[in-house]
């Protein structure tokens, strides 16, 4: 009898991956507390694409379940991983805010035969830790190397480099020296500031005193960043004809209206802005904006969410809802589609997602607000910092 | 030199925004003995409802100010009575406990009400722009900040040490039942200087709002410094408050510019030389 039912139930267990009508996708992201901001995005993005293709795959419901980890907390993150695998029985991973979440969760990927979509963490390495993750946001090499060019097309010859002083910023440092000495510039200086700085002045004393024509600066989205255009511009280095580069990090669209003038004619490089001109981009905006509630909300990580959902609907299609990691990873290698950022690929080698990097210039609008706006397209750009880290 | 004197400026600015923040916990840590670490919220609300009235009642500067402070006061008022009075004189733990979870409760609330986007307090034309200081331009901001932390500062110490109040007040500290039983009414020195304490914590929220921007976990990530410089100063003296700001100011502002990569080190290694050197703060009273 006890054999009876041990084979029932293994036969209603292995039957029901096949028969399965409902996918289960676990989504980990800051939901709460200070970057809950971020994860409101994710579930913008997840909501938009649903709103816009079903929540179906084949002939598979898609059901999403989310899980918070609130600040950068790699164990939390590992143990909630294992919990959506294990408990809830989800079939693939995907969110991951902050790299060191994403990193900790890969030694399971394999354990438990299921597919990674990081849909933000932005450092280079993240796609070399397990064969099943895929990425569908950006790198920090990817938009900071573009903005070196436009920095030497502007005639500047001498840079210093200001970031804060985490895996990003050093990334960002790294990605834009790489890039601005083979255009032949120089970076005099280069300075890591601890990411609690609150008073930019002492630095811009330092901007000063190097004699760069401009400053290349990478911060995290949010407060410091206001601190640190206002005090740019209120210690006189705007006015003294330095210049201002940075990835777009720094013009975030939830950050504009607090930076407003202060940040007007700043240029930036990024993959993504709300602005961008493109039927695909309007249609998924309407949705997101409905789905976040607060139009100013909506940024960058909404967009990684939409075109990461996408990925896995194209890994449940092609798997047919069965529980295939491999199968899946390697029926999106090479996938491109058109994103509401643009024309974007993953690239079969890396797994990373290949896209334009546009440069942006923050312009004020008929009404009174500010956005960016993008000026020039760097077309198909890979992640740079895979390559320099070979 | 150039530079040196550059620094100053700098360092004399930081130091005085970071005095208005922090007086008002000086106030109540020192003065009323509550280890209140819901005061980074209260000057949260103050940034909040500054904010508000700028930008979406379209008052003027000065009427956010006064709107801000009277405001956050007010909201207070309930918090105190219902829920302060009944910590004075307790544990610290249990105020600890107690004011972190105000704490938390503002946070989500601002969040909810607010949003998690940064918000501004539009300044005045006056206000606005940079002052040339003949080897430096420095933002018009920032010596108004440096102009109101004076002002606090000499008020504090005149109501403090020269009124009618100040000797109540001192007196309901050192012994509150010897006090009552000579006819001051500790429950309403208390309540008065409680606001007081909330309305300073309010107008460094306003004024420090260029430094430190508005958004809800305003009330947790800055409470490290504040109560830094409260420990550094000697909880409720004004004079020591200064002077703290004053030197760490400078030690943080010079360490940025030197040595920007060590972070907070050269910060922090001078709070724990001051602290070993003098426990009890810079002008700590002897219980």
């Amino acid at each position: 009898m006890k054999k009876l039912i041990t084979t029932t139930i293994a036969a209603f267990v292995l039957s029901s991956a096949a028969y399965a009508d409902t996918i289960k996708v676990g989504v980990i992201g800051p939901f709460s507390g200070p970057f809950a901001l971020q994860g409101k995005n994710f579930k913008a993005g997840i909501d938009a694409y649903f709103a816009l293709h079903g929540n179906t795959a084949g002939d598979d419901t898609i059901e999403v379940i989310y899980r918070d980890v609130p600040q950068p907390d790699p164990a939390q993150s590992k143990a909630l991983a294992q919990e959506l695998v294990v408990k809830e029985g989800v079939q693939y991973l995907a969110g991951f805010y902050f790299t060191p979440d994403a990193t900790a969760a890969t030694p399971i990927l394999e354990q438990g035969n299921v597919p990674m979509v990081v849909m933000n963490a932005a450092t280079s390495a993240i796609v070399t830790k397990s064969p099943y993750v895929v990425r569908t946001s950006f790198t920090t090499w990817q938009t900071s190397t573009p903005i070196a060019k436009v920095a030497k097309d502007a005639g500047v010859n001498k840079v210093i480099s200001i970031v804060s002083d985490y895996g990003p910023g050093v990334d960002a440092e790294n990605a834009f020296k790489a890039a601005f000495e083979k255009e032949g510039g120089e970076v005099v200086e280069a300075i890591r500031m601890p990411l609690s700085t609150n008073d930019f002045s002492p630095i811009m004393q330092r901007v000063k005193d190097s004699g760069a024509e401009a400053v290349f600066a990478f911060l995290p989205s949010g407060p410091t960043t206001l601190g640190f255009v206002k005090a740019f511009n209120q210690n006189g280095l705007k006015d003294a004809g330095i210049k201002l580069f940075a990835p777009g990090d720094l013009t975030q669209e939830s950050d504009l209206p607090a930076l407003g003038d202060q940040a007007l004619g700043m240029q930036t490089t990024f993959h993504y802005a709300v602005s961008h001109d493109s039927p695909e981009n309007k249609e998924f905006v309407a949705a997101a904006q409905k789905a976040i509630g607060n139009p100013a909300e909506l940024s960058f990580p909404a967009v990684g969410a939409f075109d990461g959902m996408h990925v896995i609907a194209k890994m449940i299609e092609a798997t047919g809802g069965e529980q295939d990691a491999q199968k899946a990873v390697e029926a999106v290698k090479g996938l491109s589609w058109t994103s509401p950022r643009g024309p974007v690929t993953v690239d079969p080698e890396s797994r990373h997602i290949m896209q334009n990097i546009y440069l942006r210039e923050v312009t004020k609008a008929d009404d009174g607000s500010y956005f960016n706006k993008e000026i020039q397209t760097f077309e198909k750009q890979g992640d740079p910092g895979l390559e320099a880290a070979k | 030199m150039q530079t040196v004197f550059s620094i100053a400026v700098d360092a004399l600015a930081y130091g005085m925004v970071l005095f208005v923040i922090s007086i008002g916990l000086s106030v109540t840590m020192g003065l009323m003995r509550v280890v209140n670490l819901a005061h980074g919220a209260f000057a949260m609300i103050g940034g909040y409802v500054a904010s508000y009235a700028a930008r979406d009642l379209g008052l003027g500067y000065a009427a956010a100010v006064l709107l801000a402070v009277a405001g956050t006061v007010l909201i207070a008022i309930p918090i105190e009575r219902l829920l302060y009075r009944r910590v004075y004189g307790a544990p610290e733990l249990t105020q600890v406990l107690m004011t972190i979870g105000i704490t938390f409760c503002i946070i989500g609330i601002a969040n909810f009400v607010f949003g998690p986007t940064l918000k501004t307090i539009p300044l005045p034309d006056t206000l606005r722009g940079s002052v040339d200081l003949g080897f430096r331009s420095i933002a018009t901001h920032r010596i108004f900040a440096i102009i109101c932390g004076l002002v606090v500062a000499a008020a504090l110490w005149f109501l403090i040490e020269k009124t009618a109040f100040g000797i109540k007040l001192r007196a309901a500290v050192d012994n509150a039942a010897m006090a009552a039983a000579l006819g001051v009414r500790t429950e309403i020195v208390y309540a008065v200087s409680f606001a007081v304490a909330i309305g300073l914590a309010a107008l460094g929220g306003v004024v420090g709002a260029e430094l430190l921007p508005v958004e809800p976990y305003y009330a947790l990530r800055y409470m490290v410094t504040f109560l830094v410089v409260v420990s550094v100063g000697g909880a409720g003296s004004i004079p020591g408050a200064l002077l703290a700001c004053l030197l760490l100011g400078a030690i943080d502002t010079t360490g940025r510019y030197l040595a920007p990569e060590y972070g907070e080190f050269f910060f922090y290694l001078a709070v724990i030389v001051i602290v070993i050197l003098f426990p009890r703060g810079l002008a700590g009273r002897f219980k």
